[in-house]
């Protein structure tokens, strides 16, 4: 049916008309974001928050990826960049960088960690069915990281595992 | 009944635990003709017994009640309190506990234990158990094609005191089957004599039900020590009126507990009063009255709310009231300066900046008060912590067949509740020590010329920003020469080494050493003291001991008030700024050049006074770039954790100020060098220094170094350069 022609019919907070967005989906939303030149996702569901880029306090002795901790709301979450932990294109830090903020709940914990990347893109509907395995040819990101690819217009978007990405490799003192 | 019993369980497994610790430590108080104390015992047993039947958990309440029985009959001074009959009782205290405990947890326990402990409790009660096990048999054998129940239920005048109501009785009996009764006015005095606190009626009750005696005899359950019983089962079936329908007199509403209980206005009001309650329509003498569904629902809630809610693996304190009063008057006052500054927000020029910050100062003010009580809410007396100890000392005392006695001193110390619930252990470790290693048997004691009952003592006691926890013995002390021999055997030390005292006895906590001769199962085996140590250390404490041969050993556990807070010194290393616990500084100084000294190749020490404190630039340690890497105009922070003093370098000394410790592990991961994080004043983040971590790093560090130089060959240890 239609319904989402109807959705677009409500108006949002304060009389706008909000247009081109699909409120009413179906299959997952994955929000997608640039690291170099290309495009990456996660599953939305585990973004917590999008921030500006802010200097972290750093973290004695970790590895260079880890750019230390920050301040969100009285947590202490960690900053990892992406682009130096998969290295991707120049870790610059700009004031269009930001950090997307990811909380995993697994049984027994949640872990919040903010990732640095270029730029935040889109948010994309999928159909579990259209997400294709990566094939297995190198490339600088780890196979356990990917959950899949999926094609978006001219684009490959890689769907990034987040639980995978949570995980501290425990680094020693004395690198 | 119609509310979902789960909900209480983890209450009544909470009181019930508390109810065992009375028991236990009334028990090893209990002294012949001493009534008060079986009283209190024979209460705790008595309510556990009475939860665990309504939560159905039989086993529990099978063998509470030998326990019981037992307690009957030392209470009416039928017979004699012997330590035979205490031993017994201590015994079954651990099967109730290994009972409730697996009641909690759903788990299997040691059958045989309480099948032991059951027959030997049974042994002593003798020939009484079995008649009364007769009685239960021959009841159970008439339950069968039963349509019903006459029931003759005559109270205690005293029952409505307990807290128990008829009414709750006969709803849940109403719910069973077609219920109706009648009540007996035939003990009624006249309206001038009666006391509104007792129950002066009795009822006979017909029920009709398919149900089996032992569900409606589990309904009188909770108050069958208190009134007469009788259950007659009959055939003929009815079709009597659904409602409930109780006759009663105008007296009922003033007896009935449900006014006394749950209703404190109620109980204010003078007695005899024929004031009706909201519960119940009173009418003239003798008249019908019905007991709506509501009111049992309100019966209901307000009996909800006196139960605390929560799940038992959350855990939960127990706060005083008037803690919690000073919270909220707390609160109140920083309400009132907020709304005074918003107001002064609203329309501010610049000649109310003196209201202003005397309104600021007002907030700070209240906001480090709000911060002292709620910390305080976490604060129990340590005699939570010290409650096991008595039986731990008795049980010992059995078992080694040493004469000792247990003195407790500062019981009303107060500790944070995470410190209290780590801290447990460690000290069950140390006592055990005293009595298995420290105190000597009677003939020896005797033989030295003390006294041949040995004494332990555990004392707490606050210190600066320290909790004090001491356990003493007047024992045997430690031996200097054996530990040492112990020692040098396992290799732990030169055999020529020239240690202090204290060093000797810091040997003690080494992993795996153990001066006892001989291995008992109550310790000597050497695993634990190290245990001990580290435990104690991860809450940010330390240990020292102090001991003379021939008169007894100390152990003095030195315990931070709590693990949220702590006071702190803000220093810069470069752009970063970290916290050096307030606790583990020295001193803080500029260093003077003409005191460095550089030794054994690029070790730099400082000469403080008559000591050497190695310098360790933190900036090194964290890998951090600075611009400060000159030695010499430096400000160094003299630390100290056990009992190892380095020197911290650091670029600039900034503010003291107190700091809450937030985790790095729940995002993150533990980081060396570092025990936690915290959020400054304007924001950002700070990391705290872990002072013993620190040196632990810098021993590697050094001790990696060396081994890099002299190709692992070298045998000096980084230990004895430090």
């Amino acid at each position: 049916m239609n319904i989402q022609e109807m959705a677009q019919d409500i108006p949002a907070e304060g009389e706008h008309v909000v247009e081109g967005v699909d409120f009413i989906t179906s299959g997952d939303q994955y929000l997608t974001f640039m690291l170099a030149q290309e495009l990456y996702a996660v599953d939305i569901l585990c973004v917590e928050e999008i921030r500006s880029w802010e200097q972290p306090t750093k973290i004695p002795n970790s590895p260079s990826y880890i750019k230390g901790v920050i301040n969100m709301r009285g947590i202490i979450v960690p900053i990892v960049d992406l682009r130096l932990k998969f290295s991707i294109g120049e870790a610059t830090y700009l004031e269009t960088t930001v950090v997307i903020v990811l909380t995993y709940e697994s049984e027994e914990s949640s872990r919040t960690i903010g990732f640095v990347v270029d730029a935040v893109s889109d948010v994309l509907n999928i159909e579990s069915t259209d997400i294709k395995p990566a094939p297995a040819f190198g490339g600088c990101v780890g196979q356990q990281y990917i959950d899949g690819l999926i094609n978006s217009e001219k684009n490959v978007v890689t769907i990034l595992n987040v639980n995978h990405l949570q995980k501290v490799e425990p680094h020693s003192l004395h690198s | 009944m119609s509310v979902d019993l789960s909900q209480f369980i983890p209450s009544f497994l909470e009181e019930s635990f508390e109810g065992l610790e009375v028991m236990e430590s009334e028990l090893l108080n209990l002294q012949e003709g001493d009534n008060e104390t079986i009283h209190t015992i024979f209460r705790a047993a008595h309510s556990i017994k009475g939860g665990a039947g309504t939560f159905g958990f039989d086993n529990v309440t099978e063998f509470t009640h030998l326990v019981e029985t037992l307690l009957d009959e030392m209470r009416d001074g039928r017979r004699e309190i012997s330590p035979k009959d205490t031993e017994i009782l201590l015994d079954s205290i651990d099967c109730m506990r290994l009972l409730i405990e697996a009641a909690r947890d759903d788990e299997e326990y040691d059958i045989d234990k309480v099948e032991k402990t059951s027959k030997r409790l049974a042994e002593t009660l003798g020939d009484e158990l079995s008649t009364d096990s007769d009685n239960q048999s021959t009841t159970k054998v008439a339950e069968n094609n039963i349509s019903g129940y006459n029931i003759n239920f005559v109270p205690e005048h005293s029952l409505a005191k307990t807290g128990n109501d008829p009414i709750f009785l006969f709803s849940a009996l109403a719910e069973l089957g077609e219920l109706t009764l009648c009540a007996d006015t035939k003990d009624l005095p006249a309206l001038k004599d009666i006391d509104a606190q007792e129950l002066y009626l009795s009822w006979q009750l017909t029920l009709y039900t398919e149900v089996d005696e032992s569900e409606v005899r589990e309904i009188f359950e909770w108050v069958e020590d208190e009134c007469l019983l009788e259950l007659v089962p009959i055939k003929a079936p009815s079709t009597t009126s659904a409602s409930i329908s109780a006759s009663t007199s105008s007296t009922q509403s003033s007896s009935s507990p449900s006014s006394t209980l749950t209703n404190n206005e109620q109980q204010t009001e003078p007695d005899t009063s024929q004031k009706p309650t909201e519960d119940i329509e009173v009418q003239d003498p003798e008249t019908k009255l019905v007991i709506d569904s509501t009111a049992e629902d309100n019966n209901i809630t307000s009996k909800t709310k006196t139960k605390t809610k929560g799940k038992a693996e959350v855990g939960s304190i127990r706060v005083g009231v008037d803690k919690v009063d000073n919270l909220i008057n707390l609160v109140g006052e920083l309400v009132i300066t907020q709304s005074m500054l918003s107001e002064l927000g609203n329309d501010f020029e610049m000649d109310k900046v003196e209201r202003l910050t005397s309104g600021l100062e007002q907030l700070l003010q209240n906001t480090k008060e709000l911060q002292e009580s709620v910390m305080r809410i976490r604060m129990l007396p340590i005699s939570f912590a010290f409650n096991r100890f008595p039986r731990l000392v008795h049980d010992l005392a059995v078992k080694t067949g040493k004469e000792m006695e247990l003195v407790i001193k500062g019981e009303q110390t107060e500790l944070d509740k995470t410190v209290m619930e780590q801290i447990g252990d460690p000290l069950v470790h140390l006592v055990r020590n005293a009595a298995d290693h420290g105190i000597e048997t009677s003939e020896v004691r005797l033989a030295n010329g003390k006294s041949a009952k040995g004494t332990i003592s555990l004392d707490a006691y606050h210190q600066g920003g320290n909790i004090v926890i001491e356990i003493n013995d007047d024992g045997a002390g430690i031996n200097r020469e054996i530990v040492l021999a112990k020692a040098v055997e396992k290799g732990l030390v030169e055999a020529n080494a020239i240690l202090t005292d204290s060093q000797v006895y810091d040997l003690l906590f080494e992993p795996g050493f153990s001066t006892a001769a001989e291995v008992t199962d109550i310790s000597g085996r050497g695993v634990g003291m190290d245990v001990v140590k580290r435990n104690i250390q991860s809450l940010g404490g330390r240990i020292q001991v102090k001991s003379t041969l021939g008169k007894g050993s100390s152990f003095k556990v030195h315990l931070p008030l709590t693990l949220a807070i702590l006071d702190g010194q803000l220093v810069k290393v470069g752009s970063e700024t970290y916290i050096i616990p307030l606790i583990s500084i020295v001193e803080s100084l500029q260093i003077d050049n003409k005191l460095i000294n550089r030794v054994s190749g690029d070790m730099v020490l400082y000469r403080l006074r008559d000591d050497n404190v190695p310098v360790l630039p933190i900036y090194q340690l964290f890998n951090l770039a600075t611009e400060c890497t000159e030695i010499d105009n430096a400000l160094l922070v003299v630390v100290e954790a056990d009992g190892q003093k380095i020197g911290l370098m650091v670029d600039d000394l900034l503010a003291q100020q107190q700091v809450v410790i937030k985790s790095l592990k729940d995002n993150y991961q533990q980081v060396g060098g570092i025990s936690g994080a915290t959020i400054l004043g304007d924001g950002s983040v700070a990391m705290i220094l872990d002072i013993p971590g620190i040196i632990h790093m810098a021993l590697a560090q050094a001790q990696q170094a060396q081994r890099v130089k002299t190709d692992g060959n070298a045998s000096v240890t980084a230990e004895v350069c430090l």
